[in-house]
């Protein structure tokens, strides 16, 4: 039995095409890929993104406790604001990247949908082993989770939200209400536009929905309902990288180009590998691509050197709305990683040349 | 759902439309729909020879690729060039401007073995 949002009758009275995502019935796409990708692009679009796991912490080892399983660190982080980091094993594979954010009295995680019984599993089992003393409240299903994206988002919502959301600076949050909904308002999101993702009470959420959106249906409306067909188009032109594509267990964060979200002078789990890859330099890296022709090489697509030699594996794939071209994000050797480098994209037997391009595929123009 | 009365078609989606001794091949709305924004259309050069039940090329979109049928055996006269730049077309207007190839037949007697259009919709479940 699939799990619903507290966004599902939405979907269905907005005539959505649903899908079976990690377990939850969600909406694929409402009109077409493309014309919700240049909504988001134009102006705005809202997501649900509920499937998501919003786990809470609290108590007095959390802190400790997330330094340990965090690849950054949490002791610098003032109340109202997030950070992104990933969740390592000790061979520096990365169990989930999530997004981790400090309120008064407790810390907020929000992490894969796919990997939430996992962590909690994980988290549970590490606890115990570490002696430690902190409360683990899994909130996914008492909460609802919208994305609302775009370059006219922000001007949008300044009217509707009772927090000034232009001041709410990127990674950081506040909480607000509208009447009796307790909201709290990220500035982050997965789609290279700027925008803000809010976590509301579950029974609150179809309330909500009306007066976030308004009128979603007029062909000139600002804001329009985007799936996750398009959430994954979007994310892919912005070079963010999707758990299952870029990261598993058996990808460390070095590799994937996020050294960024790594402290290697923190203690956390995995560190002393990441210590070693990062010394030694990866093997292989993550690249992104541009494909000659217009078909696209999807996850697995092997490529290989004009000598025929395999170098690399295609992580993820599509056609760029945006950029009107075949782009994909692969792993390759590092030896071939240079940008220009020149790859032939195994397409069903039939060769498409690619070239490595700098990432990410797209930026916006006013960030 | 309604579909053109005027031609025959595959349950694996494609229509073909006789006029003459050539017959015209696209696919239909529902498949369209199911395939999401086309990106690429592979299409057979002009000339080339298909046979019946084969394959005369590929669709791709965002969402998945898949092969195009053809129902009847012959030589391409004419493909639909305007799908190469804008392989929306497929998307807008299956039925019409997202026409994909002209193909001379041997024998017209091959669209018999088709289905009629209200047993495409059967077929596709509607």
């Amino acid at each position: 039995m699939l799990k619903h949002t507290p966004f599902y009758d939405f979907h269905v009275s907005a005539d959505a095409r649903m899908v079976d995502y990690s377990g939850w019935e969600m909406p694929l796409m409402y009109r077409s890929v493309v014309d919700e990708h240049q909504q988001t692009r134009n102006s705005g679009s809202i997501f649900d993104v509920s499937h998501m796991g919003r786990l809470h912490f609290s108590g007095s080892d959390t802190r400790r406790f997330l330094n340990l399983v965090l690849t950054r660190p949490v002791d610098d982080m003032v109340v109202g604001q997030s950070r992104y980091a990933l969740v390592c094993n000790e061979s520096g594979g990365v169990l989930d990247d999530i997004i981790v954010s400090r309120d008064n009295k407790h810390y907020l995680m929000v992490c894969n949908a796919g990997n939430r019984e996992k962590l909690i599993q994980y988290f549970t089992a590490f606890r115990r082993e570490h002696d430690l003393d902190f409360d683990l409240a899994d909130q996914t299903e008492s909460t609802g989770m919208v994305a609302l994206q775009g370059p006219k988002v922000i001007e949008r919502l300044a009217s509707v939200l009772p927090v000034d959301v232009k001041s709410i600076k990127r990674y950081h949050f506040e909480t607000a209400k509208i009447m009796l909904i307790k909201l709290s308002v990220f500035r982050s999101g997965y789609t290279g536009e700027d925008g803000i993702e809010i976590i509301l009470p579950a029974m609150m959420a179809g309330m909500a929905m009306k007066m976030l959106a308004g009128k979603m249906d007029k062909e000139n409306a600002t804001l329009k309902p985007a799936g996750l067909a398009a959430r994954d188009t979007l994310r892919l032109e912005a070079g963010m990288p999707l758990y299952g594509h870029e990261l598993d267990e058996n990808i460390d964060p070095i590799s994937a180009g996020l050294k960024w979200a790594v402290n290697l002078d923190s203690n956390f789990v995995g560190v002393q590998k990441l210590r070693e890859i990062a010394a030694q330099g990866p093997k292989r890296v993550l690249v992104g691509l541009e494909l000659e022709d217009r078909r696209i090489a999807r996850q697995g697509t092997t490529l290989a050197t004009s000598d025929g030699a395999p170098v690399g594996q295609v992580t993820s794939g599509t056609f760029s709305p945006t950029l009107q071209k075949s782009i994909a994000m692969a792993f390759v050797d590092a030896d071939h990683s240079a940008i220009g480098t020149q790859l032939s994209a195994d397409l069903k037997g039939s060769p498409s040349q690619a070239r490595i391009v700098k990432l990410p595929f797209y930026k916006r123009s006013n960030p | 759902m309604s579909i053109p009365n005027d031609r025959k078609y595959l349950s694996t989606h494609e229509w073909h439309k006789a006029e003459g001794n050539v017959v015209t091949i696209g696919i239909t709305q529902f498949a369209a729909d199911e395939l999401t924004d086309v990106t690429y259309v592979q299409l057979p050069r002009v000339g080339a020879t298909l046979q019946a039940g084969g394959s005369f090329g590929e669709i791709e979109s965002v969402k998945t690729a898949s092969d195009l049928n053809c129902g009847v055996s012959g030589t391409v006269v004419a493909v639909n060039e305007a799908l190469t730049n804008d392989p929306g077309l497929v998307n807008r207007d299956p039925f019409g401007q997202g026409w994909m190839i002209k193909v001379q037949v041997s024998d017209l007697n091959e669209l018999n073995a088709l289905l009629a259009p209200a047993d495409y919709l059967k077929n596709a479940g509607h």
